[in-house]
């Protein structure tokens, strides 16, 4: 284990370190420690300047009441829920496949595909903003969730893919050789074989999805007007315009907008953290 | 008929429609067929015509017209292009810094006591927050009047300039807040990568007199290997794909001191309806990613060739 596992030195060192993780856990929090304390103060205590000091009352009820009351703000996280819960099951549905095809089979040229497929998905977004969106206004959905959630289907099924491919690669290859040479359809194979083992590869990815998804920014910017359509990230623009010294309200909203992926995160961490941290530990 | 029952009847040829025959192609065509089409709709084909919409000058509506390199010209004479590229570098080299406090950060917290997982989920968890809320808090926590950095310095008697509204500044400020969560991702990868070091190895090395920074430099770096290669990948994506912080912290102001060429293409084309101009910048941000992009399928790759 590298560094010396700190229970080998001595007592008094162990016991800074001890001191010393809350300490630098606090520094490397302090903006998000921020916001929450911001979330929870009065907008008696903002109006006579006393943003840091001991707040006169903690008005955290208040506070997501009035958000709520006062801004749409459940409805651009219905936006979020309506974009993104679709798209990731598109793209995971695209990417299994794909995936398979490309693991299991040998053909010319998968190897072209397979890195087409890798590429696209690091290029920047400004190479594709002005086609997709003239694709959109072409094929008359454009300001529709539709548009977003086709885009994000087709650009993180490249992803996807990349993750399911490598995924379906490492399965032991003779489930599939004793299923052919019995006769079992090569869909089945997919459907009976596959399908099972993958499920934590599909978890894995469904949550990642979801955090990419929920939190772009982009493409609902370029791809959707009506402000009864944004989704939460762009939503948050528009509070910002309308709680524009009203602080507290803007952090509370920040929080309720941080806060579905942050669930997400600490309910499925070891999917989480394994989706993305795919290929770290190869040699 | 009874001659025919006599003998046993010959069992169905199986292998005979072209599909059967074929399986073995056709299959994975048919698998990868709807991701491929979604995929060259989405992407791959803009990309093209992205490519050739920068030889043209159009308003977005209306017909297009044929201009050659005239956008190109353009752009190079462009002092806003040039702040903007040179702002791309100190993204990139400075993004950089994420990899190298990722792994401090990450030999710090590779300890088990208690707690220690939380711990590691509370640090990483920046990078799950949207660059928007981001945005958002650190655009407070910078402030002069209210925000938490100068509420800290101002027992000591210091003043803390404003340093979003600073042409100086302002580029650095975005930057510091990007570093905050691409820092928390190249921990995690660093993290699972320390998970799998042989044990064994840094116990010889140990044995051998190998300690701290030769230890860490000559055994464990080398076996980190592609955690770091990860590392350094993401975030130079990260660094010049730069476009939500800078939207919501300063538009890339005061005076486009702070200006990505991410940012000043999409200005280009949603708000000065130049589409072809800002195509060029698009693509001339796409060829400084391709070099990584290139650089990073080489190696993918080369590795891939053995496999199955």
């Amino acid at each position: 284990m590298f560094p010396r596992p700190i229970q080998e030195s001595s007592k008094s060192r162990q016991l800074m370190y001890k001191v010393a993780l809350p300490i630098s856990l606090v520094i490397w929090l302090l903006p998000m420690i921020a916001i929450v304390a911001t979330a929870g103060r009065s907008l008696h205590d903002i109006n006579y300047g006393n943003y840091w000091g001991i707040p006169s009352e903690w008005a955290f009820l208040d506070n997501f009441g009035e958000v709520f009351s006062s801004s749409p703000i459940l409805i651009y996280l219905l936006n979020s829920v309506i974009i993104t819960v679709p798209s990731i099951f598109g793209a995971l549905f695209l990417s299994t496949l794909a995936g398979a095809g490309l693991a299991l089979y040998k053909f010319k040229g998968r190897f072209v595909i397979f890195a087409l497929f890798i590429a696209g998905n690091f290029v920047p977004f400004q190479i594709l903003m002005i086609p997709v969106r003239q694709l959109t206004l072409d094929l008359g959905i454009y300001d529709t969730y539709l548009a977003v959630i086709l885009f994000q289907v087709a650009f993180q099924t490249g992803f996807c893919t990349f993750f399911m491919r490598n995924f379906i690669a490492d399965l032991p290859f003779e489930l599939v050789e004793s299923a052919r040479s019995e006769g079992v359809s090569e869909w089945k194979i997919l459907i009976h074989v596959i399908i099972p083992l993958v499920r934590p590869a599909l978890a894995a990815l469904a949550v990642l999805q979801f955090t990419f998804i929920w939190n772009d920014f982009f493409w609902p910017l370029i791809l959707i007007q009506s402000d009864e359509l944004r989704p939460i990230t762009l939503g948050l623009t528009t509070l910002k315009g309308q709680y524009i010294s009203s602080f507290n309200l803007l952090a509370a909203g920040s929080l309720i907008a941080a806060l579905p992926p942050v669930m997400m995160f600490f309910a499925m961490q070891r999917h989480f953290i394994a989706g993305l941290t795919l290929g770290a530990s190869k040699g | 008929m009874t001659d025919m029952t006599s003998y046993p009847v010959p069992p169905k040829p199986r292998h005979t429609t072209f599909y059967s025959r074929n399986k073995l192609v056709i299959t994975p065509l048919l698998f990868i067929a709807p991701a491929f089409a979604m995929f060259s709709l989405f992407v791959i084909y803009p990309i093209i015509q992205s490519i050739s919409l920068s030889f043209y000058e159009w308003q977005g509506i209306g017909p297009k017209k044929w201009v050659g390199f005239n956008n190109y010209d353009l752009l190079f004479k462009d002092p806003v292009f040039w702040k903007a590229l040179v702002n791309n570098i100190y993204w990139l080299v400075l993004f950089l810094l994420a990899p190298v406090l990722g792994l401090i950060i990450a030999l710090f917290l590779n300890q088990k006591v208690f707690g220690i997982r939380l711990v590691k989920s509370l640090f990483f968890f920046p990078f799950v927050v949207s660059q928007i809320v981001v945005g958002l808090v650190f655009t407070w926590f910078y402030d002069p009047a209210f925000g938490l950095i100068a509420a800290l310095i101002e027992p000591l008697g210091l003043k803390l300039p404003s340093i979003l509204a600073s042409e100086d500044w302002a580029t650095f400020g975005v930057i510091i807040a990007g570093l905050w969560p691409q820092t928390a991702y190249c921990m995690i990868l660093y993290l699972t990568g320390l998970n799998s070091v042989n044990p064994e190895m840094i116990e010889a090395a140990r044995l051998d007199g190998a300690r701290g920074w030769r230890l860490l430099v000559n055994i464990v770096l080398p076996q980190l290997r592609a955690a770091t290669f990860i590392a350094i990948v993401v975030t130079v994506i990260g660094a010049l794909r730069s476009f939500d912080l800078v939207a919501i912290m300063t538009e890339g102001g005061p005076y486009n001191s702070s200006n990505v060429l991410a940012f000043y293409m999409y200005d280009n084309a949603i708000f000065r309806y130049r589409m072809g101009y800002a195509a060029s910048i698009a693509t001339i941000l796409f060829l400084i990613m391709d070099v990584y992009i290139v650089w990073f399928l080489m190696r993918l790759l080369k590795n891939e060739k053995g496999s199955r």
